[in-house]
């Protein structure tokens, strides 16, 4: 496959994500047809696409909230497969934000951040607290740790999942339309998170429809129609001379508004 | 505040205006409403008539209740009767171990009520001391003169059957509930057989097979206290009501709860324990309160099986007494007051909570 060199990942970064031949049906519906991708460690991806294209589906078989019919998913070497071992494994190594941010209601932003470290990595209390300080700090949070998620703004609560999943200290990160659920003044403060999450070289696959995004941080923009992956392009190319009529069309639609 | 303007007007006119809307708004509804409060206030004043002005108060013998029979209420059966009534037969010189117990089975109540002790540890702690307190003074031993179970008798035993019956019926509920949402084929179709199949018979019956079908299935000489026959059929018929609730509250959840936890690599029981079962239970706590209200009543059924529960016990303390045998609706007008006095404080109970919860920025 042929995608110029990405800004900052060394062209000999070892591949961290492995799809071949992927296929993945609703009921009599394909959502996914035969989609094949390899992502390298630090490799910053934006997939976009009309509603029903299957890009959410295609990240969710990263971390196996579905399950796919035929076709290899390979995350860091471990295979996806029926065996809980390895999808606890998966897990373990890959972080995802939501859409709508489903925090836990009845913790506090701290219970939230610190519940997975504790309960899964087995961490003393006091370690998860400190990790998760860190991390609250990092997306300006500090002074909400003890509120309690309803409390937030939208803004504030995708920041908070954006810390939760971070404690877990993943070396890959989903996010699945993270501002789409947001007032529009909010979108700007969970995109700062995420740019800057970014720069510092966190292996990030992102479905969302904000360009400005993808211009500032992807080294991948893959656009991806009825179940399959049209084109992918690094983004000076993908937003100038796109190859595929599809995609044009795609792109006049959601960059004119 | 921007209150509607109706609000301004005067008290008086408001009431004036609804009566005219709802009870006189055409002249048939006028004369219903006329007749049907004439009928009230006739049976009313002869109930009031009958229940206070010319009743019998206080300690008296039976020649002065009847002496006033069908004029006024003897509400000295009740003063002559309240030990045989509230304690059955259980012995006269323990009955304060009786007593004690109802005051811990309403502790049990109130303080379950009270949001401080809606933690994990502090409920178990509550309910494990409560009802082993309870068991010990009812059942003796240890210091206390034992008591069979076939002596107990009166509110203890309908406190016991109701308390301990949503007590223990609530962790099998909760593991149904899971167990009919289980991705387990095997466990799923047995939570639903349960289920539905204790759901599709009423209590009484299984109190029935309880106390007499079930010896049948025991070998000869084998046998069980019939009183906690009872309560396990009780417990058991519970279960299945509250596993539904709960079922409710778990389907309530939006699926992100259970995605989140997923993502984070929650195994099944900490993401039930820690994220979906505080959230669902919470949810379900009004229609909790209403079930255990429900489940308060339903224990009257045991005289089916002649255990002396308080309905039974004050029904015998009357019947059973030649003299006063005749003043049984007394009898039964007092154990409605304190069925109400249960039912009327927890239904108040349930109608607050709803309020309170409604506005809980942690659901």
């Amino acid at each position: 496959m042929d995608h110029p060199a990405a800004h900052v990942i060394p062209a000999n970064a070892e591949e961290i994500i492995r799809i071949e031949g992927l296929n993945k049906w609703f009921g009599d519906f394909q959502v996914l047809r035969n989609i094949s991708l390899s992502v390298r460690r630090g490799e910053r991806i934006v997939i976009c696409g009309p509603s029903g294209s299957g890009k959410s589906t295609l990240i969710r078989c990263l971390n196996r909230l579905e399950t796919h019919q035929s076709g290899t998913v390979i995350v860091d070497g471990i295979k996806l497969n029926d065996s809980l071992k390895n999808i606890e494994a998966v897990r373990n190594d890959i972080g995802m934000v939501f859409q709508h941010f489903n925090l836990f209601p009845h913790l506090t932003v701290l219970e939230n951040c610190t519940l997975a470290p504790i309960w899964v990595k087995k961490q003393p209390r006091a370690t998860a607290e400190a990790t998760a300080m860190k991390f609250l700090e990092r997306v300006r949070i500090t002074d909400q740790a003890h509120k309690y998620p309803g409390q937030l703004s939208g803004g504030q609560q995708q920041r908070v999942a954006i810390a939760r999943a971070l404690c877990m200290a993943p070396r890959i990160m989903l996010f699945d339309e993270p501002t789409s659920a947001l007032d529009p003044e909010m979108v700007k403060e969970v995109l700062e998170t995420m740019v800057s999450l970014a720069r510092e070289g966190m292996t990030m696959l992102c479905v969302t429809h904000e360009m400005g995004f993808a211009r500032a941080v992807a080294d991948r923009v893959i656009f991806m129609d009825q179940g399959e992956i049209v084109e992918q392009a690094p983004p000076e190319i993908f937003f100038s001379q796109a190859k595929s009529e599809r995609t044009r069309q795609f792109l006049d639609q959601i960059l004119d508004h | 505040m921007n209150a509607p303007a109706s609000s301004h007007r005067p008290f008086v006119a408001r009431r004036l205006d609804w009566l005219r809307e709802n009870l006189f708004s055409t002249p048939l509804n006028a004369l219903i409403t006329l007749v049907t409060l004439a009928l009230l206030l006739w049976l009313g004043s002869r109930f009031v008539s009958w229940a206070l002005l010319h009743a019998v108060w206080g300690r008296a013998d039976v020649a002065t209740c009847n002496a006033l029979f069908g004029q006024g209420a003897c509400w000295a059966v009740v003063a002559d009767k309240w030990r045989h009534m509230l304690f059955g037969i259980y012995p006269q010189d323990e009955q304060w171990r009786s007593a004690l117990a109802v005051v811990i089975f309403c502790g049990i109540m109130v303080f379950s009520a009270m949001r401080a002790f809606w933690h994990v540890w502090r409920l178990l702690a509550l309910w494990l001391s409560g009802s082993l307190l309870c068991a010990w003074l009812l059942a003796g031993g240890l210091g206390l003169t034992p008591v069979p179970t076939a002596l107990w008798g009166g509110l203890p035993i309908t406190l016991m059957l109701a308390v301990f019956g949503t007590l223990f019926a609530f962790p099998l509920g909760i593991l149904l509930a899971l167990g009919r949402r289980s991705a387990l084929p095997i466990i799923r179709a047995a939570s639903i057989i349960y289920i539905e199949l204790v759901r599709g018979v009423p209590l009484i019956t299984v109190l029935f097979m309880a106390s007499i079908m079930f010896a049948l299935f025991l070998p000869e000489g084998v046998s069980f206290d019939k009183l906690l026959r009872a309560q396990v059929a009780i417990i058991l018929f519970n279960a299945a009501y509250i596993a539904e609730i709960v079922r409710a509250g778990l389907q309530a959840l939006p699926r992100g709860q259970y995605e989140a936890a997923d993502a984070l690599g929650l195994g099944y029981w900490q993401t039930q324990l820690l994220v979906i079962l505080p959230q669902a239970l919470k949810i379900t706590i009004p229609a909790q309160v209403n079930s255990f209200i429900d489940n308060f009543k339903d224990t009257s059924l045991v005289i089916i099986v002649s255990i002396f529960d308080f309905l039974y016990a004050v029904r015998q303390a009357v019947i059973s007494d030649l003299d006063w045998r005749h003043y049984f609706v007394e009898g039964y007008l007092f154990a409605m007051a304190v069925y109400w006095l249960f039912c009327y404080a927890m239904s108040h109970y349930s109608q607050w909570l709803e309020k309170h919860l409604s506005r809980d920025h942690r659901l």
